[in-house]
Order: structure tokens, then C-alpha cells, then sequence
């Protein structure tokens, strides 16, 4: 009889937990990102809630999701209720409008850039004192060196950093495709570990003291090379890489249902303003807006870079060619 | 005369041990291996998860504790384990008496599904929840129709551990009921108990401990499971994380101590568990002993 009073009693506290959770939302957002924008979002979302109250009066909470940008984007497809995405490149952003219908097809028109507040690009982040001489994409094909890049099927920034591996073959060969392909299988041969996302393969770069180069995203590296592993990594920049546009956008059905239209739009315009700039530049992330590129202009180094479109002919082009089933990556990923 | 039988009793018995034992070099080799495994691997890493997390002291420890998504992750993790252990139990009591008392057909296919979450990587547990509820899944659009909430919530949290927690209950009682058998209750039944007191007053008791020690093992499961809830939790920081989930979260914040600190405190909770499992294993078999004792009295 105990027995039964007791779990009683557990699951009327699981009830009441869960109410408890559940009374907690006033205005609550949710933003689905990327992995490596934890600290940029903490950062912004605590300066927004505080716009916000100064210009509306309300107040707002602002949750966050981070993972790989092709896993995240899966999981709003599958119904994880976001009101913003502020995903890793356009094409996760595609599928979502495409496959859930859940925002227009021209999304991207909506902010200005291409809908990307910020930029990025990719650079390599090595040991101390750079043991291997690592200076350019072509020291990463070399047989003993070990590359850490995430998994290009469940990671923006690997797919960043694919394309810009195979735009620099392409660049130095004039275009020849077939010495892009022998290249990036190549490059694939001395990857020992394809992590999910891009924080992923930090931690394991870093932390697991793995490999001898990580193909990162600037903001990353940066991050990891001033905070995390200070004194033991440096960044060395390629001649050559793409210039990353990582997308924002609205997701108009779940925030029409939420009620929420109006404070998303304003969350991520926001981005664009003095204040959003700063943060993004201070978190690493290029900016846009001229006054604080200048600002913050010396943490970002000058190197060439060349655009999905001018190389790919953009993103949905290079996601069929290069990442669908049975593209350049399946095919130069079999051994 | 007493001397030799000695002896000859003695060597007897040295050359049985001799028939059943390895020698004593083998018995040390083996034992050294064995413990020095456990404790590289087992105890080592346990001791490393306390030492990481007080690195930056109590306050710290605690701070971490107390920050309002981790705490949030708490309460979930035991929100999730005190809904889906009860059911657990009601199932398992349910299944286990079913199995031992009664021959039915499909008996076989029950005992095979009780253990088909043991078999399926818990990945796969969770993603058939976002097969059948997430908003392209079978289900989907009608439970969006009708604003009810599976997947990236805590009913799709609870569904997946009720999954892969599935057998522990069940599995631990079978064995104990088929081996107690029908008599009892059928000698309560001809002495006019119904179905009820039957259960209550005969049934209950006879698997009370074995029945605490699939809850507990049940509910370390609850509380540990990674995979499954990563699947089906959608990461919402301070939302949808559960414990585990909010440990790697941290990790990956490169918030090392943090995620060491939420890490003891499950590791905490399953030396708690393995307590409690000793001391009913302990009671259980002391109990037996005691069983045991009275009935050669009796003779």
C-alpha cells in the first residue's frame, strides 16, 4: 500500500514540475543556430531583451538550440518550434521552406545582404609554433599531416570549408575539376574523425588534443586560439578562402502561431544595427556595417576571397553537385 | 593414527582444489588484471568527474549547479524519471504476470518485445518517435492541427525513455514469478480472496525486492539516457535539455567545471543507485538464508 502512496505522490511532483516549466513563458523565442554562435547569441540575446523592453515596454526571453547547421535545420523540418533560424548557409534554410513549407521560398530577399548580418570565412587553426609548416591548402593533402573537418552532411561549416578547399584546386588549376575531385579525396584520406559539427571538431581538435590542423571557421578559430586553447594553438591564414554568408531568417508559420512576428523581425534586424554589429564583431564574426568593420578591423586578417556564387554558382547548385546522395563528397568519401 | 587421517583428509582435499582451481600464480594474475582493469577504467575516470568539478572549489560547484538552465535540467531529468518509471513498473507488473501465470499465444512474441530495446541502438529508439509524431511523421500534421506537442517536448522525451527503459521492471520479475509459480495464489484464491487481495497480500510481497531492484535499475537508465532524448529533445537550452544532454552542452560551452559539476551529480545519483542495489541484493539474499534456515528447523 506504501508503495502505491509513494508513486503517487512522485508522479503528482512530476505534474506539478512540469506545470511549474510550463507557467514560466511570457514571450519566448526560440532561435535555432549553428554550433559555433553559443557565445554570440548569449552575448545578443541579452541585448536585445533589453532594446526590446526600451522600445516596446515588453519583455522577452530568448531560448537557443545550437548543433550542426544540416542537423538543426532537420530538426525545425521535423516540427522543433523555431521562431528564428540563424543557421550556417542558405541552402539549410532552403530545405526548410522547401520541404516543411513552413517559410516563403524567397526568404532571403527579406533582410538586407542576402538576409546575412554578418560573415565569415575559413582559416586553419594549428599547434603551437606550427610543427608541421602548415601554410596553405596544399600542405593539407600532404601524407602525414591529420586534418580535423566536421561531417559536410550535418555541418555547415564543413561544407564551407569543402568548398573553399575545392575553389582553391579549382583556382590554381584553371578550373580542372577532376584535379579539384583528386584533391579534396586527398584531403579526405588524412581526416581521422568526421565530428557532427563544428564544435565538435574544436573540442576535438583542442580538448582531445587530435590531429595536426583544424579547417575552421574564422570565428572559431579565433575564439579557440584567444580562449580555450591559449598558448597551445595558432591560426595561420590560407591565400586563398570563401567568403561565408551565414543566413537569418523568420520562420513566418510557427511565429504566426506564437504570435511572435513582430519581435522576431525586430530580433533579427536588430543584427544590423550599430549595437548587433559590434557584438558579432566582438564575438569574431565579420560585420557588415562600416563603422564597426573599422572598429574592429585589425582581429580580422586580409586574405582573398572568392563568393559560393562567382565559383559554385550558388548554394543550391553546389549542395546537388557536391553534398546530395551520390555527390563529389560520396564520391571521393569512399575508400 | 589421528595424524594420518589428517594428512590423508588434507592432501585429499588439496588435489580436489587442485582438479577445480587454477594454481595460485594464474588466481593472482587474474585478479591483478581484473582489478587493475576496474580501476583504470571504471574508478579512475569516476574519481576524475569529482576532481574536475571541484577544481574552482564549492561555490563554484554549487553556482554551477544552481545557474537556471542547469537547474532546469535537473528537474527535468527527474520530472522524466518520476513519469516514466511509474509506467514502467505498472507495465512490467502487468507483462511479468501475465508471462508466468498464464499460457496464451504469442507468450514468445511478448517476451521477444520486452527485450527488443536492449537490441535497438538508442538511436534508432528515438528517431522512430520522430518517425511517427515529428511534423512530416504519420501523425504529424494532425497533432500540429491540433497544437499538441510530441517531439522536441517532454511527452517525446518521456515516450523515448519509456523505450529504452522498457525491459528493466519486467525482465527483473519474470524470472522471479515464474519461479515462485501459481500455487500460492491459487491457495489464496480456495481461501476466498479475490483477484485484488490476491496481488496485494500474496503476489506483492513474494517480488517486492526484486521489483525495487528493476525500479532502481529502471530508474538509473531514466536518468542516464543520452542517445534516445538527444534524438527527440530538440536542445532547447533551460527547455528540453535533460541532464546528460546539458552536460555535453556545457562541455561543448567550453565550460569544462560547469559540465564536470552537473556530471558528479549523475555520477552521484548512480553511486546512490549501486548502493541501494547492494543493500537489496544484500536483503534478498539474507532474506533467503533466514527462509532457508526456518524450513530445515521445521525438519
Amino acid at each position: 500500500m506504501n508503495k502505491a502512496l509513494k508513486i503517487l505522490a512522485l508522479l503528482g511532483v512530476g505534474v506539478l514540475l512540469s506545470v511549474t516549466t510550463r507557467a514560466e513563458k511570457s514571450t519566448s523565442l526560440l532561435n535555432v543556430s549553428y554550433d559555433p554562435t553559443r557565445e554570440l547569441y548569449q552575448d545578443y540575446n541579452q541585448a536585445f531583451s533589453k532594446f526590446w523592453k526600451e522600445k516596446s515596454g515588453k519583455s522577452v526571453t530568448i531560448k537557443q538550440s545550437h548543433g550542426g547547421s544540416g542537423k538543426q535545420a532537420r530538426a525545425v523540418i521535423d516540427g522543433l518550434e523555431a521562431d528564428v533560424v540563424t543557421l550556417a548557409l542558405a541552402y539549410d534554410i532552403d530545405v526548410i521552406a522547401e520541404k516543411a513549407r513552413l517559410l516563403p521560398k524567397d526568404w532571403q530577399k527579406r533582410f538586407p545582404n542576402n538576409s546575412s548580418p554578418y560573415t565569415s570565412t575559413i582559416v586553419f587553426l594549428v599547434r603551437k609554433g606550427n610543427p608541421k609548416g602548415i601554410k596553405d591548402w596544399d600542405d593539407l593533402v600532404k601524407p602525414d599531416i591529420k586534418v580535423i573537418t566536421p561531417n559536410p552532411k550535418t555541418s555547415g561549416g564543413a561544407r564551407w570549408n569543402y568548398l573553399a578547399a575545392y575553389g582553391y584546386e579549382l583556382k590554381r588549376t584553371n578550373g580542372d575539376e577532376a584535379k579539384a575531385k583528386e584533391f579534396l579525396k586527398a584531403l579526405f584520406k588524412n581526416v581521422p574523425v568526421l565530428d557532427t559539427g563544428a564544435r565538435g571538431a574544436t573540442t576535438t581538435f583542442v580538448q582531445r588534443g587530435i590531429g595536426d590542423v583544424l579547417v575552421a571557421w574564422e570565428n572559431e578559430a579565433i575564439l579557440a586560439s584567444k580562449e580555450l586553447g591559449k598558448g597551445q594553438v595558432e591560426i595561420v591564414v590560407p591565400s586563398i578562402s570563401i567568403l561565408a554568408e551565414p543566413p537569418v531568417a523568420v520562420v513566418d508559420k510557427v511565429a504566426k502561431r506564437h504570435g511572435t512576428e513582430e519581435v522576431a523581425k525586430a530580433y533579427l534586424e536588430h543584427l544590423y544595427s550599430e549595437e548587433g554589429q559590434e557584438i558579432a564583431a566582438k564575438n569574431y564574426y565579420r560585420p557588415r556595417l562600416e563603422s564597426a568593420a573599422k572598429k574592429y578591423g585589425n582581429q580580422f586578417p586580409q586574405l582573398k576571397l572568392f563568393t559560393i556564387d562567382e565559383v559554385f554558382g550558388g548554394w543550391q547548385k553546389a549542395q546537388k553537385d557536391h553534398f546530395a546522395d551520390g555527390g563529389t563528397f560520396d564520391q571521393i568519401y569512399q575508400k | 593414527m589421528a595424524g594420518i587421517t589428517k594428512t590423508h583428509f588434507s592432501s585429499e582435499q588439496k588435489a580436489s582444489r587442485r582438479g577445480t582451481e587454477e594454481s595460485p600464480v594464474a588466481k593472482w594474475v587474474l585478479i591483478s588484471i581484473g582489478m587493475a582493469f576496474a580501476l583504470t577504467f571504471l574508478l579512475l575516470p569516476l574519481v576524475n568527474v569529482f576532481f574536475q568539478a571541484f577544481e574552482k572549489g564549492w561555490s563554484f560547484f554549487f553556482g554551477a549547479l544552481k545557474d537556471p538552465d542547469s537547474w532546469s535540467a535537473i528537474r527535468l531529468t527527474l520530472t522524466i524519471a518520476a513519469i516514466s518509471v511509474p509506467l514502467n513498473v505498472v507495465f512490467g507488473l502487468a507483462a511479468s504476470w501475465a508471462i508466468a501465470k498464464f499460457e496464451f499465444r504469442g507468450k514468445s512474441i511478448l517476451i521477444t518485445l520486452i527485450d527488443l530495446p536492449f537490441a535497438v541502438s538508442p538511436v534508432v529508439s528515438g528517431l522512430i518517435f520522430v518517425l511517427m509524431f515529428g511534423l512530416q511523421g504519420y501523425f504529424g500534421r494532425w497533432l500540429d492541427d491540433h497544437d499538441i506537442k510530441i517531439i522536441f517536448a517532454v511527452p517525446g522525451i518521456v515516450m523515448a525513455t519509456v523505450f529504452v527503459t522498457f525491459p528493466f521492471v519486467a525482465r527483473e520479475l519474470i524470472p522471479i514469478m515464474q519461479a515462485t509459480g501459481a500455487e500460492q495464489e491459487q491457495a489464496a484464491l480456495t481461501l476466498g480472496a479475490n483477484g485484488w487481495q490476491t496481488f496485494w497480500y500474496v503476489t506483492l510481497p513474494s517480488v517486492k525486492w526484486g521489483l525495487l531492484y528493476g525500479v532502481i535499475l529502471c530508474n538509473a537508465r531514466a536518468m542516464g539516457e543520452f542517445g534516445a532524448v538527444s534524438v527527440v529533445s530538440g536542445h532547447i537550452t533551460g527547455q528540453t535539455d535533460t541532464m546528460p544532454l546539458r552536460v555535453e552542452k556545457l562541455y561543448n560551452e567550453y565550460n569544462g567545471t560547469a559540465a564536470f559539476a552537473v556530471a558528479s551529480l549523475l555520477a552521484l545519483l548512480a553511486l546512490l543507485t549501486l548502493g541501494v542495489k547492494t543493500f537489496i541484493e544484500w536483503k534478498t539474499q539474507r532474506n533467503y538464508e533466514l527462509a532457508q534456515r526456518a524450513t530445515d528447523e521445521q525438519k
